[in-house]
């Protein structure tokens, strides 16, 4: 290699034309410090969901690649995306994790901004002389655009807009996905939050992975009854399909029967939910109302997973913050239904707390096999990881090429676009 | 305030003290079984997030009736969840313990739990606070309610493949 050379400039020899993935992807550091910059600071990052921040001047803390930001509701119902750092010495202007407020005060000096960032005062202004702008001094707002309720944000004023970055088809599933609110509209009940020491794109993976359902999750599936577990053998059923949205974002559609929640409600009401069903009866819903919202509370019958960071995951919402090269923050995030039946929110809950989180049957499973994936990576530095499962069969699907339940287009379509971004 | 009725007052601390050190042992050798006998079916083991009370309408770590106990500690038993298998190794000290309420047959402790947790060759630490509702029967304590109250319970966590 030359002096001249950039060091990563054959992408080729990261993300093979034939689907092989180099051991540098997880563990090179300069490698990690270039996505920061050409993909989180350059793409629609996700950064909250509505409902966390439902009235004015409520606000949550997220982030945008491994940079802090506030994610603020002002007075006029205007959401902004601000980075949190006082412009004056840098500190974080908040720490709470949530709430609500009239402003930001920086704890330092005292700066003092509105919820939309503007900079509204400082301690003794005179020692910046008489030319000293306010307007310029604010904190440095990201462009912020929303589809249904998921709001995302960027450093790139060049971006497209939103809405053509998900493009039609992801638009599509998302108002599939939100249908589980079953007629209410989709609320952030809680969150588990865990972190792993594996590089991000080992999570981007798996969230369009279904192989590894049955062997990571056989414990899983051995607390189910009947009737759901065979509802979680979508692999050897075969039914499902797992499909290139374009823009790096795929579906991986397991039960293809509960992708839209409104059809099929005169089918028979699960065992499971039949206390739930009577339940609501009780409660005076009427029984077509029940069967909505008993169907919602199984949640969608597909992952959406969305480049780079956002996954919507048959009824929660997965998020990746990468922190170094080996360390990726996991957010599972339980949705309900805002004003619904308080015994449906309650089931929602407990099937959230029986697969997900740092004690769920299904997260502790992943967490370790994705750590493994991190320590394996440290032998065989010349052995490809192989993401080209499924290419046998593949078939053109509405926007790129869909394949079976079990293959890895999905993490195809990351990476393509991983590459066409790294490209830049 | 402790309000005694049938309760022994002078044998009291002891006795639940030896019964949480007791159960921490059990846990800490992995004798789930023995660990589930402990329990008043009816009773929940709850390790829930931030200070909520109201553990039926939040989102909890985990929020455990009779059932889920059971089928947690088949998972941990059966021997092919990765997680499980092989577990961590743990070592817990329960102390600073204070009997809160002592009413009826109905006992109140407060306590504090370290866990170390010991696997792939690195070590975490984990501290709580514990509240455990006992019962007073002819054979012994049961469990009535367990509420794990894990410091950061509401930041990142890692995965548990072990009780608290």
């Amino acid at each position: 290699m030359s002096l001249d050379m950039p060091k990563f400039s054959d992408l080729d020899a990261l993300y093979s034309p034939d689907a092989k993935v180099a051991t540098q992807m997880y563990e090179d550091p300069e490698l990690f410090k270039l996505e920061m910059d050409k993909i989180f600071r350059k793409t629609w990052v996700w950064v909250a969901h509505d409902s966390e921040f439902p009235e004015k001047g409520s606000f949550k803390l997220s982030h945008v690649g491994l940079e802090p930001v506030i994610v603020v509701r002002d007075r006029k119902g205007v959401i902004h995306v601000m980075l949190n750092r006082c412009r004056h010495r840098a500190a974080t202007v908040c720490e709470v994790k949530k709430g609500k407020t009239s402003s930001f005060q920086c704890p330092y000096h005292g700066w003092g901004y509105g919820l939309d960032g503007s900079l509204r005062a400082l301690p003794y202004p005179e020692q910046y002389g008489d030319d000293f702008n306010k307007e310029q001094h604010g904190l440095q707002r990201l462009r912020t655009e929303s589809y249904n309720g998921m709001v995302f944000a960027t450093f790139n004023d060049d971006l497209e807009p939103l809405v053509d970055f998900l493009g039609p088809e992801v638009c599509r599933y998302i108002d599939l996905f939100m249908k589980q609110g079953g007629g209410f509209p989709v609320k952030v009940l809680g969150e588990h939050q865990f972190s792993v020491p594996m590089n991000w794109k080992v999570q981007l993976e798996n969230t369009t992975d279904a192989y590894h359902f049955p062997v990571v999750h056989k414990s899983f599936m051995q607390s189910l009854d009947g009737q759901t577990e065979e509802i979680f053998r979508f692999l050897e059923t075969g039914k499902g399909f797992v499909e290139d949205l374009g823009n790096g974002h795929s579906v991986m559609a397991m039960i293809p029967e509960l992708i839209d929640l409104d059809e099929n409600l005169d089918a028979p009401i699960p065992e499971r939910f039949t206390d739930l069903a009577q339940e609501l009866r009780d409660e005076g819903y009427p029984e077509d109302q029940v069967k909505k919202i008993v169907r919602a509370v199984g949640g969608a019958g597909f992952n959406l997973n969305l480049f780079p960071n956002v996954s919507f995951s048959l009824s929660f919402f997965r998020v990746l913050t990468p922190i170094t090269v080996e360390k990726t923050d996991i957010r599972h995030i339980a949705l309900g239904m805002d004003g619904g039946p308080a015994a449906a929110n309650q089931m929602r809950l407990r099937l959230h707390e029986h697969f997900q989180g740092p004690m769920g049957f299904g997260s502790p499973d992943d967490a370790e096999v994705w750590e493994r994936v991190q320590r394996g990576t440290k032998g065989g530095e010349d052995l490809p990881v192989l993401v080209n499962r499924g290419l046998v069969d593949e078939v053109p699907g509405t926007l790129g090429p869909r394949g079976h339940i079990s293959a890895e287009t999905g993490m195809r379509a990351a990476y393509k676009m991983w590459k066409g971004m790294m490209s830049q | 305030m402790t309000e005694m009725s049938k309760i022994d007052t002078s044998t009291l601390l002891p006795q639940v003290t030896a019964f949480l050190w007791a159960e921490a042992d059990l846990l800490d050798r992995k004798e789930y079984d023995h660990w589930l006998d402990l329990w008043q079916p009816e009773g929940f083991y709850t390790l829930p997030i931030g200070d909520t009370t109201d553990f039926a309408n939040a989102l909890n770590l985990c929020h455990d009736n009779d059932k889920m106990r059971r089928d947690r500690i088949e998972r941990f038993k059966q021997g092919f969840s990765i997680s499980s298998a092989p577990p961590a190794l743990t070592v817990r000290t329960v102390s600073r313990i204070v009997i809160e309420k002592a009413e009826g047959d109905v006992i109140t402790v407060r306590s504090a739990e370290h866990v170390i947790e010991d696997k792939f060759g690195r070590q975490r630490v984990w501290a709580a606070n514990m509240t455990h509702t006992l019962v007073v029967t002819d054979t012994g304590f049961v469990i009535r309610a367990k509420v794990v109250r894990l410091l950061n319970s509401d930041g990142m966590l890692n995965s548990f493949s072990y009780l608290f």
